[in-house]
């Protein structure tokens, strides 16, 4: 029997145990494309957010009567539609930041982090924890494409959410806005989210070993640590 | 069997429920879009003819412009959208001209995606300004920073050379089909 996970751990391990970009090392595509500024980054996981959420819920709601040999068609027909609802009411409503975010909302079909939830997650669990699991998950991925656009953006253009923050003689680094600022930043990102995973993975090594440790055994450890 | 008909009836119900959801969200969508399209037009008209109160479509050949009229309902000359390649990808401009197509109003650039920080010094200002009034009777043309340009040329910007004359070759071959059209009686 499987151990049942508690809810509120379904949710949270999208934030940053799982997280779909530091973790999973799904999504780079839009992820690198869009963060040229901190509301394009929020703008694209919002998006995808919402499409992540839906596509979940039904594909979970539906998982018994979904034959396996077209699994996943019908996800993709599925997160294709939500896709498309999210494409035409920002066309409607936001005209500006649909410009600004081009291809990429139409390209949010073949996201992995979508297709990789349905088919890892929500085909196996019930609805209320394949929410939860996508909730997560786009928070995850909110998380890092608004920490990667406000970088990108305080270097690149001296401003945060279009407002002025440093001044005038920073010489704006222009290759944070090109591609290449993407793939440092993201880079340097991910390095500093495995060092504190590395360092709390330690940490509890430690604390575990401490914990099972006879007294005796912890007086030598100390004895050899000093000399 | 039994498998295919399942996948048949799971797939085609999906298929019908998505089309139908999609059906309505459009109808509702398309006319805002169309709105906003619209918008976007009619403010680009105005900024490269700014004295412009109305204005009226005019098409011929497949070519899509408009007449700009004034205060007293005279014509003050065209807008018209053409579009070319420029460095990396598309460039779409509206073009403001003179009733005779003498001299160049203004212009806006619509769409780009050249290089940031370079490139898109096109859409700037500065770069912009160098067409106001520029001389259209004959073909325009660029020059080299440091160069003295005549009456219809302009400058490029240092670093973003490809993506001037780009803007400057997308503007000339515009005005080539409209003077093509006006000596043909269509405009």
């Amino acid at each position: 029997m499987k151990k049942q996970v508690s809810l509120t751990k379904e949710f949270v391990k999208g934030i940053w145990e799982i997280n779909p970009t530091f973790k999973q090392l799904l999504g780079f595509c839009p992820t690198l494309a869009v963060t040229v500024s901190a509301m394009n980054g929020i703008a694209m996981a919002l998006a995808t957010t919402f499409v992540l959420i839906f596509s979940s819920l039904i594909i979970s709601l539906i998982r018994k009567l979904i034959p396996g040999q077209v699994r996943i068609a019908t996800y993709i027909v599925i997160i294709a539609t939500f896709v498309t609802i999210v494409d035409l009411v920002m066309k409607a409503k936001f005209p500006e930041l649909s410009k600004s975010l081009g291809p990429f909302i139409p390209l949010i079909v073949v996201n992995c982090v979508i297709l990789g939830r349905a088919e890892a997650f929500a085909s196996k669990n019930n609805p209320l924890r394949s929410f939860l699991d996508a909730l997560g998950n786009g928070l995850g991925i909110l998380l890092v494409l608004t920490v990667l656009g406000g970088i990108r953006e305080i270097l690149g253009s001296r401003m945060i959410f279009g407002a002025p923050i440093l001044p005038d003689s920073f010489e704006p680094w222009i290759i944070m806005i090109l591609p290449a600022g993407a793939f440092l930043t993201l880079g340097l990102l991910l390095g500093f989210s495995n060092t504190l995973t590395e360092r709390k993975k330690r940490l509890e090594r430690e604390s575990l070993l401490n914990k099972y440790r006879p007294a005796k055994a912890v007086t030598e450890v100390k004895e050899g640590g000093a000399a | 069997m039994k498998t295919v008909i399942q996948m048949l009836v799971v797939l085609t119900a999906i298929g019908l429920i998505s089309g139908g959801l999609l059906f309505q969200i459009s109808s509702w969508a398309d006319p805002m879009i169309a709105v906003n399209k619209q918008k976007a037009t009619e403010e680009a008209i105005y900024i490269v003819q700014p004295e412009g109160k109305s204005y009226e479509k005019v098409s011929a050949d497949g070519f899509e412009g408009y007449k700009v009229f004034g205060g007293n309902k005279d014509l003050i000359g065209y807008a018209f959208v053409y579009e070319g390649n420029g460095f990396q990808g598309k460039i779409r401009i509206m073009i403001g001209i003179q009733p005779d197509l003498s001299k160049i109003s203004f212009i806006e650039i619509l769409e780009q995606s050249e290089t940031p920080g370079l490139g898109t010094k096109v859409t700037e200002e500065p770069f912009k300004n160098k067409f106001k009034g520029l001389n259209s009777k004959a073909n325009i043309g660029w020059v080299k920073e440091g160069a003295s340009p005549k009456d219809n040329e302009i400058i490029a910007i240092t670093g973003a050379t490809i993506s001037s004359k780009a803007v400057v070759a997308i503007i000339d071959s515009g005005l080539k089909k409209l003077r093509t059209l006006k000596e043909g009686g269509k405009l």
